[in-house]
């Protein structure tokens, strides 16, 4: 079989199962049980480190130029 | 020892530009040339100016390194209006030909100022958005301080030294014939170096955050800066015709080499124009809305819905072509497909303000930005339906396709971006608030009418043009020749350009309220309070 073919039944098959099943384990990852709670977290980063991080970096003179 | 290795490879680097400058087979290339020894000679005196400096104390007010986002806000608005003025002017130039100009042949026509603009708009304006942003949502989602250092910088001032070449080339004519990928291959080298770097310095980051979760806004970017890097090393396999000179040959040919163009193409809307934008909507819209995003498994869905699909909708801009006819069927129904996810993410931004509706009439950025996501959704159901067949034989070639792309583009970009740096601006320089909330609310009008008057007539003579192309005689013969279309379609070239014209005025009110927030703002009145985390 040339190489097209084989690519092509390739993904044509296997290829395609393993990205629908990917996608299905991302939407059953999404709501898994526990899950609302964890990402209530994740959604409220965004209000958390708004001036400075967590660790100030340790002042590395060859980190900076301003 | 870094310090003089960078010295020495500046050095070398402008003395090859130089060289290549005087064996220099064509006009682009010798002007590249030129501009590389000169970029390469300032960095260099600059270095040297440098040794043995005493580095001034790293900055302490934040621990993000905030200087390049600085300079990435002041590159997206000079762009955006360079871009827009560009825009404007040759939307004229198709209504009255005599805008190209005589004595400015062949350096001002319209074939070649296009493609500036759509370079200028999409990676000059929206590009720069994309490093500002991402390099301020990236620190401040993950508590860390960019990674390596001053490679930020670099990646900032390499981009835009991409853009200078890439726009001083089309002027001289130097272009390898590709939407949205024209510049020649020196030019995609220096883009792959840059680009290498912007992932170290956004991986970086990542891996070295404090927060566990990945914020939603990361993977988008991070999915646009992965994507872009495959998408233009495989479109622009090419092989120069020589070092010293512009002019390279692709390595496809025929149907592969257009099917890998669409393929890049349409996924550089995909992954540049909409996830790189929907990770500035995941931080900005819930931030200026003080609210956190609608739902945050429905952000994960969207994302991964998002990226399994696009990928696959190039081949709808090669419909009735030599493409074969599953690829092209594939292309569309993945299209189709695609319309989901969009109108997830749409919903997901636009419920973010559930409950706080309120700030509509109140705030003119959250309308903005809200405007600029109902604009996702409207042109995110366009395009699948353009990509319909039945749908593409009567827009394909037609201005109705220009139409979708602006109202995607100065709808959707331009709003989220204008948003992005209304939010960043006083932030950034540690002031109050914006200079004038009245012009904001004065560049939200002019830029959504300007919209409104482009889309409009666009689909109007897009529709217009396709059904006269199509229509036939009683025996069977073409009506209209071509230039009967471009007669009728004057009117609306005109009220084309004044959108442009109110979208452009809209733009430098902008420029001027950022600029006057920087110099004049009343300062932010006490250092803020570093919070403690509750937790």
């Amino acid at each position: 079989m040339d190489t097209y073919s084989l690519l092509r039944q390739f993904a044509d098959s296997w290829m395609l199962l393993f990205l629908v099943l990917f996608f299905l384990g991302v939407v059953f990852w999404v709501f898994r049980p526990g899950s609302a709670k964890e990402q209530r977290d994740s959604a409220n980063i965004i209000f958390r480190h708004e001036d400075a991080p967590v660790v100030p970096a340790a002042p590395d003179p060859k980190e900076d130029r301003e | 020892m870094w310090d003089y290795a960078k010295i020495v490879a500046l050095g070398l680097i402008a003395l090859a530009a130089a060289i290549a400058a005087n064996y220099a087979r064509d006009a682009a290339y010798l002007v590249h040339a030129i501009i590389i020894m000169l970029a390469a000679g300032a960095a260099f005196i600059w270095s040297v100016r440098q040794i043995d400096e005493e580095k001034p104390a790293p900055e302490v007010a934040t621990g993000y390194l905030d200087g390049v986002v600085r300079y990435g806000v002041v590159a997206t608005a000079f762009w955006g209006v360079v871009g827009f003025l560009a825009g404007t002017f040759i939307a004229f130039q198709l209504a009255f030909p005599v805008l190209n100009f005589e004595w400015a042949q062949p350096y001002m026509n319209f074939g070649r100022l296009r493609p500036l603009h759509t370079s200028a708009v999409i990676f000059a304006f929206g590009g720069n958005a994309l490093l500002a942003t991402s390099f301020y949502v990236v620190q401040r989602t993950s508590a860390a301080r960019l990674w390596g250092g001053n490679l930020a910088w670099f990646v900032f001032w390499g981009y835009n030294l991409f853009i200078v070449l890439a726009a001083t080339g089309y002027l001289l004519g130097a272009t390898q014939s590709k939407e949205y990928a024209e510049p020649e291959w020196y030019v995609d080298l220096w883009l792959t170096i840059v680009w290498v770097a912007y992932l170290a310095v956004f991986l970086g980051t990542i891996f070295k955050r404090q927060e566990k979760h990945i914020y939603v806004a990361n993977w988008f970017f991070l999915s646009f800066i992965v994507t872009i890097a495959m998408l233009h090393i495989v479109n622009n396999l090419s092989i120069p015709v020589s070092l010293f000179g512009a002019k390279s040959v692709q390595v496809f040919a025929g149907v592969q080499d257009a099917m890998t163009q669409w393929w890049y193409g349409h996924n550089a809307v995909g992954f540049f124009l909409t996830a790189g934008f929907l990770g500035m909507m995941y931080y900005f819209v819930p931030k200026q809305a003080e609210r956190p995003v609608f739902s945050y498994k429905l952000s994960i869905i969207h994302f991964w819905a998002l990226i399994f699909l696009y990928i696959w909708a190039g081949p709808h801009h090669l419909h009735y072509t030599a493409l074969p006819d599953w690829a092209s069927t594939l292309g569309m129904v993945f299209s189709v497909m695609l319309w989901m996810p969009s109108w997830g993410g749409m919903i997901n931004g636009l419920m973010t303000l559930s409950g706080a509706w309120d700030k509509l009439r109140t705030d003119p950025i959250i309308r903005m930005m809200v405007v600029s996501v109902g604009f996702y959704g409207m042109s995110t159901f366009e395009g699948p339906m353009m990509s319909i067949k039945a749908v593409n034989s009567l827009s394909h070639y037609t201005d109705w396709t220009i139409g979708h792309v602006h109202s995607g583009a100065l709808g959707w970009n331009g709003m989220i971006t204008f948003g992005a740096l209304y939010f960043l601006t006083p932030r950034l320089w540690g002031r109050e608030k914006l200079y004038s909330s009245a012009a904001v609310n004065w560049h939200f009008w002019l830029a959504t009418i300007g919209i409104v008057l482009y889309a409009a007539s666009m689909w109007v003579t897009g529709i217009m043009e396709g059904l006269m192309w199509r229509e036939v005689d009683a025996n069977g013969f073409l009506v209209n020749s071509f230039a009967d279309t471009v007669a009728a379609k004057f009117p609306m070239y005109v009220v084309r350009g004044l959108g442009g014209v109110l979208y452009l005025t809209g733009a430098i009110i902008m420029v001027v309220n950022l600029w006057l927030t920087v110099t004049r703002g009343e300062p932010k009145s006490a250092p803020a309070t570093v919070a403690a985390p509750a937790e």
